[in-house]
């Protein structure tokens, strides 16, 4: 895996038991996505496991350049995820920092070669469902057209590209219209949106423009900072468009 | 300034004799492995360059100063600065002057150096003719070297570029044309490539041709 | 944050109200990207050569030191004279001393961005030397008395109409015209009378090959060529970077740099310098003069990390990729510089006290580094840079300048937090409760909410969902 999008991931087989990395943000305002998450995977036969120890992956300390603080926070989920089974995380943004991020966090610490079999354990849900698990949904739901935010660290940390769109076309009753921009970035930026709230306001409002124009009923994403940021806006500017966690929508839209 | 020379390396050496880097092999096979056969070079090359507004005179061996005089006649172009004391040079002047000159441009010779010909190379030349060592196809781009005998300012000033090419002097990228002919062994005082008249998109992404450079380059293709 | 601290936050704020400069940069940048796309489409290929690409940079910079020296050599043996400039006063003193010695008083200058770096048109004017651009973008910049705001496209940021009108104020002979033929053949003549009057020609260097000291430049327009061959004397100033080690070092480099800028499979005109006019030769200039500026690039080079900066080899792909930059343009960053690399490599040159603040104008959203054609680890740097800027250092001048007492203890405080189970289970819960009673007007929440609904708490966490359903813990 390389952030320059370059290589693939290689495959695994199929487990019997993975983690779940709820991420600090679906913690407080998305818990319903981290729920569907899970569930999405407990379906597929999969146990599911929980640590309640978690917290959050250190992003925010991390690019904010206060590293050691990041470090600290790190360090702590390190002991939360000791069985040789996956971690899947549903944001991209945070799979990214753990996987690409924390070999360098932890380089030169005494924990650094643990730190680096935690983060190759670790996946992106979508990513998850489509290569190791397989996964084929039967859409229960009603027909409706929706449009797809593709968050930048899925993208270019992750290399997950076509896995969410692909698990969205299996929606037989979904209509998917792709924006213009899909791949540009919504101006959230963790801190960036309040160090730089005008760039950070004109960027999602060109996101919102792109989704207004695609005449989709909701906006399906991966990630919940974005989503935060994209929704919070459509519904500032008072539109008739939601946002939603894809692995919320999925759930929706096979369990009824 | 060797002070600051010193200065200089010194800083670096020792930056990097702190941490040295190991950097990876450089594989060229992904230059190596651009191929086009015979035909399909001559044909890149002309859409290539056509798509930025290059033309082309097709001639051959024999005919190519008559089609040159015949094509430049046709447009109306009063003179052509020509190297004298090149092989082309010498068949332009013999054999337009044994065809007559009458209403056709006037062949003016690049026979001085630069400081005594200036006002007249940049006030009063429409066109200038230079030969080529070949032409690339990956990237359609003419090989210009000039020499005392084709200087350098004959393909920029005038406002035509005529560039002679052999069809048979082609090459598939620009890597293998200087490798092959080991043009590390020893550079000429200027190397160019040239692939289509002078342009720019500074206004506004608009392509406008001519802004410097020549208006129009024709490439003489003699098979 | 310093006193000489450059205001981002400021010219961006100015930039975004304008309604005409952010339709001009959303139209060409999405123009730029589209075209670059179809020029890398086989994927293969564009793996194939940007991975060489990026092994002639890194070698270049593995062997820096002799490379240069041995530049150097061959210039020297080829009749370039070659000068070493610790600092941009040092390097305009230099020139400025060949101007001198030649009694110049016009000179003419191809598109530089090192040049740029050093103020020089602004110095020689302070000399009594008209400096002309003569890239056509740069003229036009130029007569506009303002600052490049693309390193590939100077005058992007303006349309025809204000182009138009510009000439028709500032050109003696101009009719007013928006048309772009008309306008640029204005600027050919205008141009042309210079180019044959000028006593020096100025340029930069897009490459040097250590191997045979040959100077490459590439450009469409032809003024880079009249500057460095008619004028009788040639000075190309470069950052000491630019040196490549073989001469097959340089055409995928130059493929690399054309397809990425401006999405060409190759410019109009590759030139390659390699020695002034020889007996018997008779035109290009008698001297070739070859200005290699460090300007705090030694330092940058000295860092393991940082260094990788020094990989670039100003292409603009990233300016044209990201999504800040298309949003503000690139004035905001009030650097010859801007954008993306602008971003992580002014920082470096000038000091963090001065430039601390760009590195946060990124969301790390790493467009810049999926297309950067030689792998320059942007966003990574830009963290790397944004530590710096809060923790005292000697990596970079400036290191800690924009260290905040209550930024640190806010991380601190989260840090503990966050690393506690205990703790982190307490404060979420209690943020369950009581977080959506925070007023909007709260410092960030303001800045949030001003375009955007209020983030709501859940009532419950993830963490309390997932034991009230009896997911196991281990």
């Amino acid at each position: 895996m390389s952030h320059d999008g370059t290589t693939s991931r290689p495959d695994i087989e199929r487990p019997e038991s993975v983690y779940f990395f709820g991420t600090c943000l679906v913690d407080l305002f998305y818990p319903e996505a981290g729920m569907a998450g899970m569930e999405l995977l407990k379906a597929q036969g999969v146990r599911v496991v929980f640590p309640q120890g978690q917290s959050c992956c250190g992003q925010p300390a991390y690019n904010s350049g206060y590293r050691e603080e990041a470090l600290k926070v790190a360090r702590a989920q390190l002991d939360y995820f000791p069985g040789d089974w996956p971690i899947v995380v549903p944001s991209g943004s945070c799979a990214g920092m753990m996987s690409k991020h924390w070999p360098d966090l932890f380089k030169g610490e005494p924990d650094e070669a643990r730190a680096r079999q935690v983060a190759s354990r670790v996946w992106e849900l979508t990513q998850f469902l489509v290569q190791v698990l397989k996964v084929k949904f039967e859409d229960q739901g009603p027909p409706v057209k929706i449009t797809w935010h593709a968050s930048c660290h899925a993208q270019r940390e992750m290399g997950v590209t076509d896995e969410p769109k692909a698990l969205l076309r299996q929606l037989a009753n979904v209509e998917l219209v792709e924006l213009q921009r899909e791949k540009e970035c919504c101006g959230f930026g963790g801190t960036f949106a309040v160090r730089h709230p005008e760039i950070s306001a004109a960027m999602v409002g060109d996101k919102v423009a792109d989704i207004e124009n695609t005449g989709a009923k909701a906006v399906v994403s991966g990630d919940c900072g974005c989503l935060m940021n994209i929704s919070g806006a459509l519904e500032g500017g008072k539109k008739p468009v939601r946002g939603v966690h894809i692995a919320q929508f999925l759930k929706e839209r096979t369990h009824g | 300034m060797s002070e600051s020379r010193n200065a200089i390396l010194g800083k670096l050496r020792a930056g990097r004799d702190a941490h040295p880097l190991t950097p990876p092999e450089s594989d060229f096979a992904v230059l190596r492995n651009k191929r086009w056969d015979g035909a399909e070079r001559l044909e890149r090359i002309k859409r290539m360059m056509e798509a930025v507004h290059t033309e082309f005179l097709e001639t051959t061996e024999a005919d190519w100063p008559a089609d040159v005089q015949a094509f430049l006649k046709a447009q109306g172009t009063r003179n052509l600065l020509f190297g004298p004391a090149t092989e082309a040079g010498a068949r332009l002047s013999t054999e337009w002057a044994a065809s007559g000159m009458a209403g056709g441009p006037e062949l003016i010779p690049y026979a001085d150096r630069v400081e005594t010909f200036k006002e007249r190379l940049f006030d009063g030349i429409d066109a200038g003719i230079t030969t080529t060592l070949g032409a690339i196809a990956d990237t359609g781009s003419l090989i210009v070297w000039p020499t005392p005998e084709e200087p350098r300012l004959m393909s920029l000033v005038p406002h035509m570029h005529l560039a002679l090419l052999r069809a048979d002097a082609l090459y598939d990228t620009f890597w293998q044309a200087m490798t092959e002919n080991r043009w590390a062994d020893g550079m000429p005082t200027n190397a160019l490539l040239i692939s289509g008249p002078s342009k720019t998109a500074d206004i506004e992404q608009t392509l406008a041709y001519g802004v410097h450079g020549p208006k129009r380059l024709v490439v003489v293709i003699v098979r | 944050m310093g006193e000489t601290s450059i205001n981002f936050a400021k010219a961006s704020s100015a930039a975004l109200q304008d309604q005409q400069l952010r339709g001009n940069f959303r139209r060409a940048m999405d123009g730029l990207m589209s075209k670059r796309a179809v020029q890398f489409a086989d994927t293969a290929e564009w793996n194939g050569v940007r991975t060489l690409g990026a092994s002639v940079r890194l070698r270049a910079l593995s062997k820096l030191p002799e490379l240069l020296e041995k530049l150097e050599a061959n210039c020297t043996k080829n009749g370039i004279q070659v000068h070493w400039a610790s600092t941009t006063d040092e390097a305009n003193a230099i020139v400025l001393s060949i101007m001198q010695r030649v009694n110049a008083k016009l000179v003419v200058k191809g598109k530089s961005m090192v040049s740029e770096e050093m103020h020089l048109n602004a110095f020689l004017e302070k000399h009594g030397i008209e400096s002309l651009e003569s890239d056509l973008g740069e003229y036009i910049v130029q007569l506009d008395e303002a600052m490049p705001s693309h390193i590939i496209m100077p005058a992007i940021h303006m349309n025809t109409k204000q182009i138009a009108h510009l000439f028709k104020q500032k050109i003696k002979e101009a009719e007013y015209t928006e048309d772009v033929a008309q306008l640029t053949d204005l600027a050919r003549r205008v141009l042309r009378k210079k180019f044959a009057t000028a006593d020096v020609g100025i340029s930069g260097v897009n490459m040097a090959v250590a191997e045979t000291g040959t100077l490459c430049l590439v450009e469409n327009e032809g003024n880079g060529r009249m500057s460095t061959t008619v004028p009788p004397v040639h000075i190309a100033v470069m950052g000491l970077e630019k040196v490549v080690e073989k001469l097959e070092d340089v055409p995928p480099v130059i493929s690399l740099l054309t397809r990425s800028a401006t999405a060409q499979p190759i410019t109009t005109y590759v030139n390659m310098i390699s020695s002034p006019r020889k007996e018997g030769e008779k035109d290009g200039p008698n001297e070739i003069h070859l200005v290699i500026l460090d300007n705090g690039r030694s330092g940058i080079y000295a860092d393991e990390e940082l260094r990788n900066t020094l990989r670039c080899i100003r292409c603009g792909a990233c300016m044209n990729h990201c999504p800040v930059y298309t949003k503000v343009g690139g004035h905001a960053y009030q650097a010859p510089y801007p954008g993306p690399i602008g971003s992580i490599l002014m920082p470096q040159v000038e000091g963090l006290e001065k430039r601390g603040e760009l590195p946060h104008a990124c969301t790390m959203c790493n467009a810049c580094v999926e297309i950067c054609p030689v792998k320059i680890p942007i966003v990574e740097i830009m963290g790397r840079l944004r530590s710096e800027a809060v923790h005292p250092g000697d990596a970079v001048r400036g290191a800690g300048s924009h260290a905040s007492k209550a930024e640190a203890m806010v991380w601190k405080g989260w840090s503990m937090t966050y690393a506690s189970p205990l703790a982190y289970q307490f404060a979420t819960a209690l943020l369950a409760k009581l977080g959506n009673a925070a007023p909007a007007s709260l410092p960030l929440l303001k800045e949030w909410t001003n375009v955007r609904a209020k983030p709501r708490f859940a009532n419950r966490t993830l963490h309390a969902l997932a034991r009230e359903k009896g997911i196991p813990d281990v």
